[in-house]
C-alpha cells in the first residue's frame, strides 16, 4: 500500500502546485484585468466581498506576496473564490453549485452509461470475432470519429423545432421552478435526452472499438485457450477470463474520462444551452469573468486529480500484479 | 490393440481455408495406450502442437480440420468420436478425462485470479454440486500432489516462479483425475534440473494414479528417458513409432536417427552429436515424395516421387520384440523407402 500512499502524496503536490499557479497567474498578468471591473462595479460591492477579490486577484499590493498567498489559501479552504461579474452579486461558489449538478447530472450519467454500454457490446463483437457482429465495427469506427458537438447540431438541425418533442436548448422549462415534482423531472428528462443521447452514442463508440479490440487480443492468450480446455461454460470464459483481462487498459482509461466530465462538456453545453459548467466557462470567458473563470479551472484541475488518483486505485483493485508485497 | 484409451484416425488439420490453406496435419494415425506414456518428438513446425489442439478441438483460428476421427474409450464403454462431439458433451469430456499442460505453460495462469480461483473453478463447472470447501480441500491436495504448499493457494500467479507455475498447471490437469493427459512442451521454458525434477515426478504420478500421457517435445532425449513408445513427427507426418528403448537403439527412419544425434543424452552410451543438416520443409512448399528428402543423407530416386507409407518394416520385424516391453512387433512402424512396407502389415 506504500505505493498509494505515494500516488497520494503526489496527488497532493500536484494539487497544490495548480492551486499555487492559480495564484500567482493573475499578479503575473500585466495590468489588472479585474481592477477595471472593480472600480466599475464598486458601488454595488460590499466592502468585503472587494477585499476577496483583491487577494485573489493580487491587488492587495499593501500585504507582502507571503502575506498574500496565506491569505488566499484560507480564503479557498473556506470555500470563497470572490464574486461572479456575470451572476453579479452572487459569489462564484454559489454559481458553481448551480452549474455543477447539470453538468454531473448529464456529462456524469452519460459518461457511466457509455462506458458501461459500450463495454458490454464490444466484449460481445470481440468474443464473436468473425460473426455478423464484425460489421458494425466500421459504422462504430466511423461514429467515433464524428465529434460529439457536430453529432449535437445535427441532431438540433434534424429533431428540434417549433412541433417537435425535443427542446432546443435549457435544461429545463423556463416556466418551471425547479423542484422535485413530477412535471419538473419530467421536464428535465425531455430536455436532457438528445444532449445526453449526442454524448451516449459518441462515447460508447470509442469504448467499444477498444473493448473489442482487446477482446480479441486476449481472446488469443494462453490463459483463455486452458479455460477452454478446462470445460467452462463459454460465459465463464468469456466474462472470468477473457473481458475481465481485456478491461484493464479501459478502466484507466475510463477514469480519466471521469476527469474531463467537468472539462470535457463545454461544446456539448454550448450547442444545447445547457446551464452546466461548460456554458458558465463560456460565459465567463466572453465577459471576462475572471473569478469564475478561476474557480472553474479550480474545479477542473481539481477533478482531473482525483480521476487520476480512481485510475490508481482502480488498477490497483483490479491487477494484481501492480500490488507490491509487503 | 484394445488397451487403447485414445485412437487418432487419419487426422488432417489445415490452417486457413480453399487455396490458401496450408496442411499442417496429413493422415495422422496414433493410439494412445491405457497406462502409458508416448512420447511425440520432432523439429520445432513439424505440427505437435497442432496435433495436441486438434485432437481436443482447441484450435485456434485459423485452423480447421479437415478429416479423421479421434477415439476416446471411457471405461467399459462405447468409443466415442471427440470431433463428433457437441458442445454439451465436447465440455463435459475437456479436463474431465483429457485434460492438456501447454506449451505456453508459464502463461497458462490467469495473471489477475488467485491459484486457488483457477483451481477451484474447473472442479466447479464440472461438478456445480459440490461445496466450496470440498473444492478447496481438493485444491489443497492437488497443490500437495506437486509438491507446492498449501499456502501458495492465495497466490497470484506472478509470485510463483516458473517451475512452481508449471507444477501448478500439471496438478491442475490431474484436477478432475482424467484419463489422458496431453503435454505440450511443458517444460521447455524452465532450466534443465527443474525439467527433469518436474519430469520425475510426473512419472511417478502416472505410475500412481494410472492415466496416459502424451508428451511433446522437441528434445528427443528426454523421451528416451521418460516415455514407453515414441512417436516421430516431419512435416505434418508420423515417420516413425517404436517403443523407446527400440527407437534409441536402433532408429529406422533417417530423420530419427538425425534427432537422436541432436540432443545430448543423459544416460546411456554417448552418441556425437552432428544434428540434421538443411531445416524443416515450409508447409507452403512441402517437397514432393518423402518430405523428408531433401536433408536426408540416404534419399533415393524413389524418395523425391513417392510418398512413404506408414507401416510395419518387414526386415526389423523378427528382432522387434526383443524389446524390454512386451508388445507385439507390429507396434513398430516406420515411414521410409529404406524399410519398404509389406501390405499385408506383418
Ligand atoms: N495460427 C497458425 N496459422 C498458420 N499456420 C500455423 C499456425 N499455427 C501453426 N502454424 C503452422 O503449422 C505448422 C505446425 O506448427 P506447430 O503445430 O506449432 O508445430 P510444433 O508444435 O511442432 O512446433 C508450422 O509450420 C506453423 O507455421
Ligand atoms: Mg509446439
Amino acid at each position: 500500500m506504500s505505493y498509494l500512499l505515494k500516488r497520494i502524496v503526489f496527488y497532493v503536490f500536484t494539487a497544490w502546485a495548480a492551486i499555487t499557479i492559480n495564484f500567482f497567474i493573475p499578479r503575473a498578468i500585466p495590468g489588472d484585468p479585474v481592477q477595471a471591473l472593480i472600480t466599475r462595479s464598486r458601488g454595488q460591492m460590499t466592502t468585503e466581498a472587494v477585499q476577496s477579490l483583491y487577494v485573489l486577484f493580487g491587488l492587495d499590493k499593501d500585504a507582502s506576496l507571503a502575506e498574500q498567498y496565506f491569505s488566499y489559501l484560507g480564503q479557498l479552504l473556506r470555500g470563497d473564490l470572490g464574486l461572479s461579474f456575470t451572476y453579479f452579486p452572487s459569489p462564484v461558489s454559489q454559481v458553481l453549485g448551480d452549474g455543477l449538478p447539470w453538468t454531473l447530472g448529464l456529462v456524469g450519467i452519460t459518461t457511466v452509461l457509455g462506458f458501461l454500454i459500450g463495454t458490454a457490446l464490444g466484449t460481445g463483437i470481440g468474443w464473436r470475432r468473425g460473426s455478423w457482429a464484425d460489421a458494425l465495427i466500421p459504422v462504430t469506427t466511423f461514429v467515433s470519429s464524428i465529434p460529439y458537438f457536430w453529432l449535437g447540431l445535427i441532431a438540433i438541425a434534424l429533431l428540434t423545432g417549433p412541433d417537435s418533442f425535443f427542446p432546443a436548448s435549457g435544461a429545463y422549462d423556463n416556466g418551471l421552478v425547479p423542484n422535485p415534482d413530477l412535471e419538473f423531472i419530467g421536464s428535465v428528462v425531455q430536455h436532457g435526452i438528445l444532449p445526453a443521447f449526442t454524448i451516449l452514442v459518441s462515447s460508447m463508440a470509442g469504448w467499444i472499438l477498444s473493448m473489442r479490440n482487446m477482446m480479441v487480443t486476449v481472446a488469443s492468450e494462453d490463459y483463455v485457450t486452458v479455460a477452454h480446455a478446462k470445460g467452462l461454460s463459454d460465459r465463464r470464459v468469456m466474462v472470468g477470463y477473457a473481458a475481465r483481462n481485456a478491461l484493464l487498459p479501459n478502466v484507466s482509461g475510463f477514469a480519466l474520462s471521469l476527469g474531463f466530465i467537468v472539462g470535457g462538456t463545454l461544446l456539448v453545453e454550448i450547442v444545447f444551452s445547457y446551464p452546466g459548467l461548460g456554458l458558465q466557462l463560456f460565459q465567463a470567458v466572453g465577459a471576462k469573468d475572471y473569478p469564475l473563470m478561476q474557480g472553474i479551472f479550480l474545479i477542473i484541475t481539481l477533478s482531473v486529480l482525483l480521476a487520476n488518483f480512481l485510475a490508481d486505485v482502480a488498477y490497483l483493485a483490479l491487477d494484481p500484479r501492480t500490488r507490491r508485497e509487503g | 490393440m484394445t488397451d487403447a484409451v485414445l485412437e487418432i484416425r487419419g487426422l488432417n488439420v489445415d490452417y486457413g481455408l480453399g487455396e490458401d490453406a496450408v496442411h499442417a496435419i496429413r493422415d495422422v494415425d496414433l493410439t494412445l495406450h491405457r497406462g502409458e506414456v508416448l512420447g511425440l518428438a520432432g523439429e520445432s513446425g513439424s505440427g505437435k502442437s497442432t496435433l495436441a489442439y486438434g485432437l481436443t478441438r482447441l484450435l485456434p483460428p485459423p485452423g480447421v480440420i479437415t478429416g479423421g476421427e479421434v477415439l476416446y474409450h471411457p471405461d467399459g464403454g462405447d468409443p466415442v468420436d471427440v470431433l463428433r462431439m457437441d458442445h454439451a458433451a465436447l465440455r463435459r469430456f475437456r479436463w474431465a478425462e483429457t485434460a492438456i499442460v501447454f506449451q505456453g505453460a508459464m502463461n497458462s495462469l490467469n495473471p489477475v485470479h488467485r491459484i486457488s480461483t483457477q483451481l477451484t473453478d474447473v472442479i466447479k463447472a464440472h461438478d456445480p454440486r459440490g461445496t466450496s470447501a470440498a473444492r478447496l480441500a481438493r485444491a489443497r491436495e492437488l497443490l500437495h500432489l506437486v509438491g507446492i504448499s498449501a499456502d501458495r493457494l492465495e497466490s497470484y500467479p506472478h509470485q510463483l516462479s516458473g517451475g512452481m507455475r508449471q507444477r501448478v498447471m500439471i496438478g491442475m490437469a490431474l484436477a478432475l483425475e482424467p484419463k489422458v493427459v496431453i503435454m505440450d512442451e511443458p517444460t521447455t521454458a524452465l532450466d534443465v534440473v527443474v525439467q527433469r525434477q518436474i519430469l520425475r515426478q510426473l512419472v511417478e504420478l502416472r505410475e500412481r494414479l494410472g492415466f496416459s500421457v502424451v508428451f511433446i517435445t522437441h528434445d528427443l532425449s528426454l523421451l528416451v528417458e521418460f516415455s514407453d513408445r515414441i512417436a516421430i513427427m516431419y512435416g505434418g507426418r508420423i515417420v516413425e513409432e517404436a517403443a523407446s528403448a527400440d527407437l534409441y537403439r536402433d532408429p529406422l527412419h533417417p530423420y530419427s536417427h538425425g534427432l537422436l544425434n541432436s540432443f545430448p543424452a543423459l544416460r546411456g552410451p554417448k552418441r556425437e552429436l552432428t544434428g540434421i543438416p538443411g531445416s524443416p520443409p515450409d508447409l507452403r512448399g512441402m517437397p514432393s515424395g518423402c518430405a523428408f528428402h531433401p536433408r536426408c543423407p540416404h534419399a533415393m530416386e524413389r524418395c523425391g516421387v513417392e510418398v512413404p507409407v506408414l507401416g510395419v518394416p518387414p526386415d526389423k520385424s523378427t528382432t522387434a520384440h526383443v524389446a524390454v516391453d512386451q508388445r507385439s512387433p507390429a507396434d513398430r512402424t516406420v515411414a521410409c523407402w529404406l524399410h519398404p512396407v509389406h501390405d499385408d502389415g506383418f
